[in-house]
């Protein structure tokens, strides 16, 4: 079955059998390896994506659901001039160690932020619950997001 | 390997009948999905693997949350992420919504639906790892023998299986006298939440009423307890992502000091989310204080048969009774 999608805001499509994850779709087909698998049961998070404004387990969604649908990954947050605020504040703060649990921090982080500049801690944490990281800890990760959250409202406070 | 499913036919129908009539048409082969969140899992796993995917989660005319008059309709594609947020039921029955925001994970809840949640099968670790075990029509329970890790499973009805509901809103909906709207090819049919949940007595199989062909379209609250005090709470061994040891529900109105009508229910100690009748009993009509509190905390779990590891539900049982019935003062 033929899916097209909007993927980072570039139309693609592409052919794919129909128990095909929309995982699989990025990162096989569209080569975005970006989003990781982990643990394959919506347990870890690493997978997220961002499908229509909300965040996603993309191990857990048939790519043809997808279908005709806008998604963000990580590869859609910065330009080749600039990082995302929440890429530099994690990157600043030492947020990641291994990396791994990063692309879907960030991306729940974002999901969040796009509605919610100014978040409180809890609910920050609310809205990382649905994601693990097995090395660094979660402190750095809550005060990079809060940082970045304050980055964003300024800029667009200014803009 | 992971994030492999093996091959099965998609079908994305435009109607609730034309659902219908491939769920008819595909019987025992056929499955329908809407989040897909309970169903991927099994199909990744490999042990269950359908020719037919029939994925309802498309459908308009059964997403939504609607004010009916006397009752509230919830589509069964809603997502729980939609119920949680959603104004009309945060006004009359905040209890469900508070049980919906408990689901899971929020990236879950963005996708999973209502219906799915409380259509989803038990999470035994024996059944759900392929064990041939009553539930999976084999001849032995693997979680009831003196080794078997059980801290997860039943207190009551366990008859061969004891396997647990593991739906948050499902004690919810039964507190609020919810009602599910199963359509099968063309046919409606209407079924008290309480009687949608089934346990190993009418079918070790199922977790619900719902059979191959049958789709659950609707679920309606009456109004009836609009407005009325409510308490929640879920307790797991993870604050997220993880099904609840034991969990509550309740609904309450109070007339001058003293309540006048109450419905409670616990998740996670029978197959299907259980009245605590006794609790509900003590209550009327009486006082809400500490003496209402000492007594609901040493009926609720009256009749529960422990396993060798699940013992501390029955405290567990008690103490959220104590705290819902806190919650009223």
């Amino acid at each position: 079955m033929i899916v097209k999608l909007k993927v980072n805001g570039e139309i693609r499509s592409a052919d794919v059998s129909p128990e095909t994850t929309l995982l699989k779709l990025l990162r096989e087909h569209l080569n975005l390896t970006g989003a990781k698998l982990g643990c394959d049961v919506g347990d870890c998070g690493t997978c997220t994506v961002i499908v229509d404004g909300k965040s996603v387990n993309s191990c857990l969604m048939l790519a043809g659901r997808a279908s005709g649908r806008e998604v963000t990954t990580i590869e859609g947050l910065a330009s080749s001039e600039q990082l995302h605020p929440l890429q530099e504040t994690f990157e600043e703060l030492g947020a990641l160690q291994c990396g791994f649990c990063g692309p879907g921090m960030i991306i729940s982080a974002k999901a969040l932020l796009d509605k919610n500049p100014e978040p409180t801690v809890f609910e920050v944490r609310d809205a990382l619950s649905g994601n693990l990281c097995r090395c660094t800890g979660y402190t750095k990760i809550i005060e990079a997001v809060l940082d970045a959250g304050r980055i964003m409202s300024t800029a667009e406070a200014k803009s | 390997m992971t994030d492999y499913m093996h091959s099965f036919d998609l079908f994305e129908p435009a109607s609730v009948e034309e659902a219908a009539q491939l769920a008819d048409k595909y019987g025992k082969d056929g499955w329908i999905i809407a989040g897909g969140k309970d169903s991927f899992d099994w199909f990744k796993d490999r042990h269950k693997r359908p020719q037919a995917v029939i994925n309802i989660a498309g459908l308009k005319q059964l997403h939504g949350v609607k004010d009916n008059g006397d009752h509230v309709a919830i589509g069964a594609v809603t997502t729980l992420t939609e119920i949680e947020d959603n104004k009309l039921l945060q006004k009359n029955f905040p209890l469900l919504t508070a049980a919906a925001a408990k689901v899971a994970s929020p990236q879950i809840r963005n996708a999973g639906t209502i219906g799915g949640n409380v259509s989803q099968d038990t999470r035994c670790s024996y059944y759900r790892d392929g064990f041939p075990c009553y539930r999976a029509g084999g001849n032995t329970c693997y979680a009831n023998t003196p080794t078997a890790m059980n801290r997860e499973h039943a207190l009551y009805d366990a008859i061969r299986c004891v396997a647990v509901t593991p739906s948050d809103t499902g004690p919810a909906l039964v507190a609020l006298e919810a009602e599910m709207i199963i359509s099968r090819k063309g046919k409606i049919r209407t079924v008290p939440a309480e009687k949608f949940f089934i346990g190993p007595a009418v079918d070790i199989t199922r977790m619900t009423v719902l059979e191959k062909g049958d789709i659950l379209t609707e679920i309606r609250i009456p109004k009836k307890w609009s407005g009325a005090k409510h308490y929640f709470e879920k307790i797991a061994d993870r604050q997220t992502w993880d099904f609840a040891l034991v969990s509550i529900a309740m609904v309450a109105k109070i007339t001058g000091g003293k309540v006048s009508d109450v419905r409670v229910a616990c998740g996670g100690v029978q197959c299907t989310p259980r009245r605590l009748t006794t609790v509900e009993d003590l209550m009327k009509g009486e006082n809400v204080g500490a003496e209402m509190e000492r007594l609901a905390k040493r009926v609720a779990a009256q009749g529960a048969k422990a396993l060798n590891y699940n013992h501390f539900k029955i405290p567990l049982m008690g103490n959220l009774a104590a705290r819902a019935v806190r919650s009223l003062t």
